[in-house]
């Protein structure tokens, strides 16, 4: 094992003790893993395909079928099991935006660590770019991105063109904050003694910046997450997703286009909006404690008494 | 800056435009109109559509789009900039509501927040911008809307009841309001959490400094500080989310008008989108983008002029 390497082991470790008694933290971590277990068990869960009919005694479909009357929750206007749905539901949506997820954290870091690194002129223009694309609103833009997209006979299915869409464009965050992370890392004098023995830029990269920044991206990734699986589920419920493939936006779609509110169908838009905020509230919970631990910027609070003036110990960087 | 944005806007739209399957002169005039070969060929002249696609065509378009002209609605039949002036005004109305309550609201509970950090306030105050921030937009839009239409008989869609359409404003002021309220609340909720975190964090720091310090240790009451010294600084970050912020709510706006069927921006957008109508999808993209540019760059001039720590360079 490589030293940085063993180092930062030691420092996970570390920090798995802290984030042990942090509660929110692990409920964000428990929402998110239930999710995944949920997506990935799916057939277990249910006895029905999500697209199997449900049907009564006599052989009708039943259609708005209450959960009093068919299984946990419920069926649809064609008579589908809701839970069946939803469950199979989790895999499209889970799918989806960690993908998505995982190409912005990818780009993001990339980028960022290029731009910290190298600076000058490649920093600058990340830089312009990542200004461009905060002000351009976004939804708009993905709207027209992906109608086009779909309308350019690519053979490609309709959610890779989700994928690569949002994946593309939720980058710019990551960039910017691998960035400074790198501009302060590379400042520090292990690398210039690195670089005074001669080390090349990608092993000084690879060797000593991507240990120090890799917990901030894990952190990130997760927050990105949440931000990729909320964005699926809308572009989806404004009729983007794949029908054939729906995922909880799709749901939702379906639940708002087929008068499930006028029907009293609670049991039909409900669910899928409570897996939406299952997850990303978990990601977001699990994404806001890692950044906290990893990123502690101490502030003395003057209106309080003495007891809150130290705040959470400063995690080692080093 | 901005004006670099702007010119990527439109060239992005104008790329977008020409990789569309099919003629240039179909996009223009609609896909099922049918015209003689000879007319077909007279569009492309008026159009321009025989010169080289750059830069002829390219600046062409930008100066088209500069003064407004944004091509012919397909579905609607119409100049995309006329259907888009008849809607402006409703999404404005209702976005300027939904922000100016989130804003008020988000600064005031943000202040609690902060100044009472760590107490039952705050801790209320962060899990509900938490859930707010997870939950999507049309989603608790369709959950306000089951609640609001079957408990208080709230309207489900619309503006204005039909019967009330074109009388004055002054007469169907109530019936206006009834249609506002659900897709107001829905856009309050969502924003509120928002400038109550970003108020609450730059309480935080502002109450870091060393002049609060000072402030206190010359004997001013708690209320005294955060009125005069630190509510004025720590409001200095809401004015650029404000603005940032735009970008979002013309996004939540798209939502919460689908959900309510309100006649807006944003129902027009998605109603482009399902219908295919690319001239006025894009027409409505340039228009929402370059508004949002624009309140962006009016942000960064009022931020100079509000804090004089930051000087132009």
């Amino acid at each position: 094992m490589n030293e940085n390497w063993t180092l930062f082991m030691r420092n996970l470790r570390d920090f798995w003790r802290a984030f042990r008694r942090n509660k929110l933290g692990l409920l964000g971590g428990f929402l998110v893993l239930t999710a995944i277990i949920v997506a990935v068990c799916a057939p277990l869960l249910t006895p029905y395909a999500p697209t199997d009919v449900i049907r009564d005694a006599n052989g009708r479909g039943m259609t708005f079928a209450p959960p009093s009357v068919h299984g946990p929750l419920g069926t649809d206007d064609a008579g589908r099991d809701i839970w069946s749905q939803l469950v199979y539901g989790a895999r499209i949506s889970l799918t989806v935006g960690f993908l998505a997820g995982f190409i912005a954290m990818f780009v993001g870091s990339l980028l960022g660590t290029l731009a910290g690194y190298f600076g000058g002129r490649v920093d600058n223009l990340l830089m312009r770019i990542t200004d461009v694309l905060l002000v351009i609103p976004d939804l708009p833009l993905m709207l027209v991105l992906v109608a086009t997209l779909r309308q350019m006979d690519l053979h490609i299915s309709p959610l890779a063109v989700l994928i690569a869409v949002i994946g593309l464009l939720y980058w710019t965050s990551t960039a910017r904050l691998i960035r400074s992370q790198v501009l302060t890392i590379k400042e520090r004098q292990f690398v210039d003694r690195a670089r005074a023995i001669g080390a090349g830029h990608a092993h000084i990269v690879r060797k000593h910046i991507l240990p120090q920044i890799m917990p901030l991206i894990v952190a990130n990734t997760v927050l990105v997450l949440s931000i990729a699986i909320l964005v699926e589920s809308g572009l989806a419920f404004l009729g983007l997703g794949d029908p054939t493939k729906p995922s909880w936006g799709t749901m939702l779609n379906f639940a708002f286009d087929r008068s499930a509110v006028a029907n009293g169908a609670w049991w039909f838009y409900l669910p899928p909006g409570f897996a939406i905020v299952w997850v990303t509230l978990g990601c977001v919970l699990l994404g806001n404690v890692l950044e906290e631990m990893l990123n502690p910027r101490l502030t003395a609070h003057h209106l309080e008494g003495d007891q809150n003036m130290i705040a959470i110990p400063k995690q080692r960087v080093e | 800056m901005s004006l670099v944005t702007i010119v990527v806007v439109f060239v992005i739209n104008f790329t977008l435009f020409r990789v569309l399957p099919g003629d240039p002169v179909r996009a223009v005039i609609g896909r099922n109109v049918r015209i003689s070969v000879e007319t077909q060929q007279a569009l492309r002249e008026q159009f321009g559509l025989d010169k080289p696609v750059f830069p002829d065509q390219l600046f062409d378009t930008f100066g088209q789009w500069a003064q407004g002209n944004l091509g012919v609605s397909w579905s609607l039949r119409r100049p995309v900039s006329e259907v888009l002036m008849s809607k402006l005004w409703n999404t404005v109305l209702l976005i300027g509501l939904g922000q100016i309550l989130a804003i008020i609201l988000g600064v005031f509970l943000g202040l609690m927040a902060g100044w009472k950090r760590k107490t039952p306030i705050d801790v209320a105050a962060l899990t509900f911008s938490l859930v707010a921030w997870a939950i999507p937009t049309f989603w608790l839009g369709i959950i306000l809307l089951a609640a609001g239409s079957t408990w208080f008989g709230l309207p489900t869609a619309g503006i204005v009841n039909p019967e009330n359409t074109g009388k004055p404003l002054i007469t169907i002021l109530p019936d206006l309001a009834r249609h506002l309220f659900l897709p107001t609340l829905t856009l309050t909720i969502l924003y509120l959490g928002e400038y109550m975190l970003i108020m609450r964090s730059s309480i935080l720091e502002v109450l870091s400094e060393d002049y609060i310090l000072t402030a206190r240790a010359k004997g001013m009451s708690n209320w005294q500080v955060l009125w005069r010294h630190a509510l004025r600084n720590a409001m200095l970050p809401i004015v650029t989310l404000i603005a940032l912020n735009l970008g979002f709510t013309v996004s939540g706006a798209i939502y919460i008008e689908t959900v309510f069927s309100y006649d807006g921006l944003g129902k027009l957008f998605q109603t482009a989108l399902t219908k295919q109508d690319y001239p006025l999808l894009q027409g409505a993209f340039i228009l929402l983008a370059v508004s949002v540019i624009i309140a962006n760059m009016v942000a960064d001039i009022l931020y100079a002029v509000l804090d004089p720590r930051v000087k132009e360079t």
